[in-house]
């Protein structure tokens, strides 16, 4: 799958990647307004990564609909609208716009996002709230939903816990960890908001840790996020107990990323002779560890 | 767009500090227009972990040059590149100059240091549409001025080494208040605050002015929603740079 933000609503993707060969596409945050964004600048490299402070900038639900539904409709895979919201009732509203039309086959809930003031990550360090909404989200629709939880929280398992008993069908983990990028030549912080959300290759362990935490956590499925860029990575999430993973920032260097990482899995499997990658599935040996001296020359 | 494997046909440094890396695609090759640019993976894992962008340019046959200075770990691994060595490009990309507008007659174009990249191009453009052209570029200094593929040329160096001394955007007033040019349009490529001064005189003087920018792009082709730039009169408060643009009329954009 594609994380939510990182492919726009599919459509730039097409001259460079086959996306029908995708598990999923999840569509940016979609909320009940167009959302301008943050003002620039709103993206800087780190070391193994970005930080990102987008801001949610999308186009709102109606335009989506209008505009991209149609386009996503017409593709052979699985789309998933991703929704935030700064209230609980405008998280109810753009579900309900969604759930009337067709194409939509899932939703994944951003209770997460680091980078707007209103809602976003106030509502998913609260395990009340996150309860809450996905409780009465529940209540709305019968297609998968998906709860994306923030790793800005002491204890990522116990909002794990809270939601799968709210309903939820699955949760997918991790967004992105606040950070921030200093200049020392002007002490100036290089993002607009000064803080933001890293993503990349250097949050993957801190991710494979969450997905571990919570993979013991539940009984419903886990979908991996969180710096995964090659096949290698992918199997990662897959041995700690990810039932799926979505790639993120890596479409942004490489478009087809996915893609190539879904191919990948496939002839792990082949080669192990393995002829299920659901069994691969949090196949990890917690009790064994390797001589640390294998991986590291 | 397309993505691939690119043949490197060789780098060379042609300025101080300044190279043009030469690839093989004839895809970009034959697609390119003025001001649209490359993104380019710069080194074989993920560091640095994004794309680096740049304009297209040159383009003669199969081949694709870009020019860059080397200014941080990116363009320092293209400078190493060798002959035979591929690199993964993305491209074209963006929103080129309407060269072929007919809201001018003679075309200004406009250049500050590296914002030279765009111009050969445009001045190919120009000539097979029969536009008379003016092209104003500035550097530094004499030793970082890459002169070639232009024409009707006009340099302005800060050091006073060639041609004016004083910025750029400064001869440009200067040339546009003491000779008369049919229908003048301005065409600048540089550094903001150039691109600034250049949209400033181009108010003054009420000239048409289209500006390509550049700035730091996540993915370059609008899914990372990272490089907005901000519109004047729209419903909308931000375009994106790599999309929308990088060339803008400047009526559109507040810079």
């Amino acid at each position: 799958m594609v994380a939510s933000g990182t492919y726009g609503y599919g459509d730039d993707c097409t001259d460079v990647a086959d996306v029908n060969k995708l598990g999923a596409i999840i569509t940016k945050s979609l909320s009940l307004k167009p959302r301008d964004g943050n003002p620039p600048p709103r993206i800087v490299e780190t070391t193994g990564g970005m930080l990102n402070s987008i801001g949610l900038a999308n186009i709102g639900v109606r335009r989506f609909i209008d505009e991209k539904l149609p386009f996503l409709r017409s593709l052979d895979t699985v789309v998933i609208a991703n929704i935030a919201a700064g209230t609980a009732d405008e998280y109810c509203e753009v579900l309900d716009l969604l759930e009337t039309e067709e194409g939509v086959d899932g939703y994944e809930i951003n209770v997460s996002c680091p980078n707007v003031k209103d809602g976003g990550l106030t509502f998913g360090t609260s395990c009340d709230l996150t309860e809450g909404i996905t409780r009465r989200l529940r209540a709305r629709t019968k297609k998968p939903l998906i709860i994306k939880l923030t790793p800005n929280v002491t204890h990522i398992s116990e909002f794990a816990r809270a939601v799968e008993g709210a309903g939820a069908d699955a949760i997918s983990a991790i967004n992105t960890l606040i950070g921030m990028a200093v200049d020392v030549k002007t002490r100036l912080p290089l993002l607009s908001t000064v803080t933001g959300g890293l993503s990349g290759p250097a949050i993957k362990p801190i991710a494979l840790a969450k997905v571990y935490e919570i993979a013991r956590a539940v009984r419903i499925p886990v979908i991996g996020i969180g710096g995964i860029t090659n096949v290698n990575d992918a199997l990662e999430f897959l041995l700690v107990g990810a039932s799926a993973v979505q790639v993120g920032t890596a479409n942004f260097v490489d478009p087809r990323a996915a893609i190539n990482i879904a191919e990948g899995i496939l002839a792990y499997c082949a080669q192990m002779h393995i002829d299920d990658a659901g069994l691969l599935v949090g196949s990890l040996d917690a009790k064994g560890h390797l001589s640390v001296l294998d991986t590291w020359l | 767009m397309i993505q691939a494997l690119c043949l490197v046909q060789g780098v060379h440094q042609v300025a101080e500090n300044i190279f043009v890396l030469r690839f093989v695609s004839s895809t970009i090759s034959r697609t390119s227009r003025a001001g649209q640019f490359v993104n380019i993976r710069t080194g074989d894992g993920y560091e640095p972990l994004l794309r680096r962008p740049f304009s297209v340019y040159r383009t003669e046959g199969d081949d694709v040059e870009i020019i860059f200075n080397v200014v941080g770990r990116g363009t320092a691994a293209l400078s190493r590149k060798h002959t035979g060595d591929r690199i993964d490009v993305l491209g074209p990309l963006g929103v080129p100059f309407t060269l072929d507008a007919d809201d001018f007659a003679t075309a200004v174009l406009i250049g500050g240091g590296l914002g030279v990249a765009p111009l050969p191009i445009a001045t190919s453009a120009l000539r097979t549409l029969g536009k008379p052209i003016l092209t104003l570029l500035g550097s530094r200094s004499s030793t970082q001025l890459v002169e070639s593929h232009l024409e009707n040329l006009r340099v302005a160096t800060d050091d006073g080494t060639r041609g004016y001394e004083g910025n750029v955007v400064a001869l440009a007033a200067k040339i546009l208040s003491d000779s008369t040019y049919k229908k003048p349009k301005l065409f600048a490529c540089g550094p903001i605050p150039m691109l600034r001064s250049v949209a400033d005189l181009a108010r003054r003087r009420d000239l048409p002015c289209e500006v390509s920018l550049e700035g730091a792009m996540g993915c370059g082709f609008g899914i990372c929603q990272g490089c907005p730039v901000e519109l004047i009169d729209s419903d909308k408060k931000y375009a994106l740079m790599c999309k929308d643009g990088p060339a803008f009329d400047i009526r559109r954009i507040r810079i």
